[in-house]
């Protein structure tokens, strides 16, 4: 729709500056709000808390699940930061409905900042929260004695797959909301994904002990690449199936896809 | 401002004095015509009112003219860009206030302004000062560091009309400013809104279905009715056509073939609703 007049390399330069002035302005809006109020942060503690504490550890208990040189603990601690990332994430876009029935959202549409970079800015917005997830899970793994893997490298590296996956999750869930526009089909279709996401991938059971249809199906499954890449970088021991950089490749790339797709989706949801 | 002036050249269709201008502007949902052939002008510096009753297509004609919609047919020139294919540009040139409550509640005023004059790039030096400005323009610099979900309805549009005005817009599209307001807060924003053209010569086109508000405020109003225009021209203009002693409520229902009953469906009548609790 909006074509550049001349392409040079000057003017390559300022839209990518604009563009990411835009996309730090949407998430510093968030950041803004989060501080001003960070209760709601807090409540997100329970899930998590219930999955390693009853979950895993009535799981570690039986041996049931081969998880190689690591106890099983260990292995499900970075598969219950992504699930907890992936929830967060996965109803974030119910916030951009809500946006529109306020109005919020038409008079982003109707500023100059290119819709690419309002979808981008929403996405690292619900990465602020997924970061807060990690905090907590980082907690709750040191209190029930998780093998934490705590070199300055390997934190940071969990922070930047923890933002990526909000990211990608958190766009996903936006363009369901430029699809389904209200919230109450939100609710449907969003609790109708998350249990799939979460158990047709390697979260809290290796796929090599899935049935071959479902090792399929998990392989193409991002959250999989998520929590093999935290895996290997959150405990000690802890190693990677397919590589951290196909893991990171894998999760850029359909961020990236994701985020073009919501770009020229995002007016439908007015 | 060269690049504004370049544009306005390369643009033939669109005479030098409007300054918004709409051929037979058209648009369908499904089967329903919501803005049918509209064709208006408005020249620059003119307040121009949009009045009718609830589902005329008043707000439908804002959301194309401020490109958060694509018409099915027609067209339509904002500062001289065309709104489809010049859709950037139009939105660099514009401020809007849309007719649901837009601020952010759970933001104090500042960083609502503060925001907006980030997307809207005003240069770092120049961003505080004009924030300032705009919160004392609106009478609301006392309450800048406030959460805005403490605000009256009132002063909420104030803010949204500070904040629409930060990047000093060439059109400013207001979509019911004054919906859900009680008498002195209407009074208010009308003050500020007349002020807005006076000190900054800004071209307002307005929506609104109260008509002691087109008369007081608008140089010329146009009344719609099922997506068409039904009635133009200036309010003592209206009136006369209607007859002597005529008010413009008489014009409203002379053209609109108002009737209490068929107007205003389920969805839109909640929306109104929700807008005047939030401001109540």
């Amino acid at each position: 729709m909006d074509k550049p007049s001349t392409l040079g390399i000057g003017n390559v330069l300022t839209a990518a500056f604009n563009f990411t002035t835009d996309t730090v302005t949407i998430a510093e809006l968030e950041a803004r709000k989060l501080h001003h109020d960070f209760t709601e942060l807090l409540t997100r503690a329970v899930q998590p808390a219930l999955w390693l504490l009853i979950f895993g550890e009535v799981l570690a208990q039986i041996r049931a699940i081969p998880t190689g040189q690591i106890s099983y603990l260990d292995f499900m601690t970075p598969g219950i930061l992504a699930q907890s990332v992936l929830f967060i994430a996965i109803f974030y876009g119910i916030a951009v409905i809500w946006e529109r029935d306020l109005g919020i959202l038409h008079k982003m549409l109707a500023s100059p900042a290119p819709r690419s970079a309002l979808v981008l800015g929403k996405a690292l917005s619900a990465s602020e929260r997924g970061l807060s997830q990690a905090v907590i899970i980082y907690g709750l793994a040191v209190l029930i004695g998780v093998h934490i893997n705590w070199s300055i490298v390997s934190v940071l590296g969990v922070l930047f797959v923890v933002i990526l996956g909000s990211a990608l999750f958190s766009t996903f869930s936006l363009i369901i909301a430029c699809l389904v526009r209200t919230r109450e089909r939100f609710m449907g279709v969003g609790q109708l994904l998350t249990m799939p996401l979460f158990f047709a991938s390697n979260a809290i059971y290796p796929i090599s002990i899935m049935p071959s249809w479902l090792q399929a199906i998990s392989r193409g499954n991002p959250l999989t690449y998520e929590v093999d890449a935290l895996r290997s970088l959150m405990i000690i021991g802890g190693t990677s199936v397919y590589g951290i950089l196909v893991d990171i490749a894998a999760l850029m790339v359909s961020t990236a896809i994701l985020v073009l797709i919501a770009a020229r989706l995002y007016p439908r949801v007015i | 401002m060269s690049r504004v002036q370049a544009d306005l050249v390369n643009v033939p269709k669109v005479e030098a004095k409007s300054i918004l201008e709409t051929k037979s502007l058209t648009r369908r949902f499904r089967r329903l015509v919501a803005v049918d052939q509209v064709s208006i002008s408005i020249s620059q510096g003119e307040m121009f009112g949009l009045v009718g009753p609830n589902g005329a297509g008043k707000t439908t004609v804002i959301k194309m003219l401020t490109t958060l919609l694509a018409p099915t047919s027609g067209d339509a020139w904002v500062a001289g860009y065309d709104v489809v294919h010049h859709s950037a540009q139009v939105r660099r040139v514009i401020g809007y206030v849309p007719q649901l409550l837009s601020a952010d509640g759970s933001l104090t005023a500042y960083e609502n302004l503060l925001i907006f004059a980030k997307l809207y790039h005003i240069p770092r030096r120049e961003r505080e000062r004009r924030i300032h400005d705009a919160l004392s323009f609106m009478g609301l610099d006392e309450v800048s560091d406030k959460m805005v979900r403490e605000y009256s309805g009132g002063m909420i549009r104030r803010l949204e009309i500070a904040e629409s005005m930060l990047h000093r817009p060439r059109v400013l599209f207001l979509d019911e400013p004054t919906v859900g307001l009680d008498p002195i807060a209407r009074k208010a924003v009308w003050d500020h809104i007349q002020r807005l053209r006076s000190d900054f010569g800004t071209t307002i086109l307005l929506t609104t279905h109260y008509m002691e508000e087109a008369d007081e405020l608008c140089d010329r109003v146009a009344i719609m009715h099922l997506g068409k225009i039904a009635a133009i021209g200036t309010p003592s203009e209206l009136k006369a056509t209607v007859g002597e002693g005529a008010t413009l409520d008489d014009v409203f229902v002379h053209y609109s073939g108002y009737e209490v009953d068929n107007v205003g469906n389920f969805r839109e009548v909640s929306r109104t609703r929700r807008v005047a609790r939030r401001l109540g």
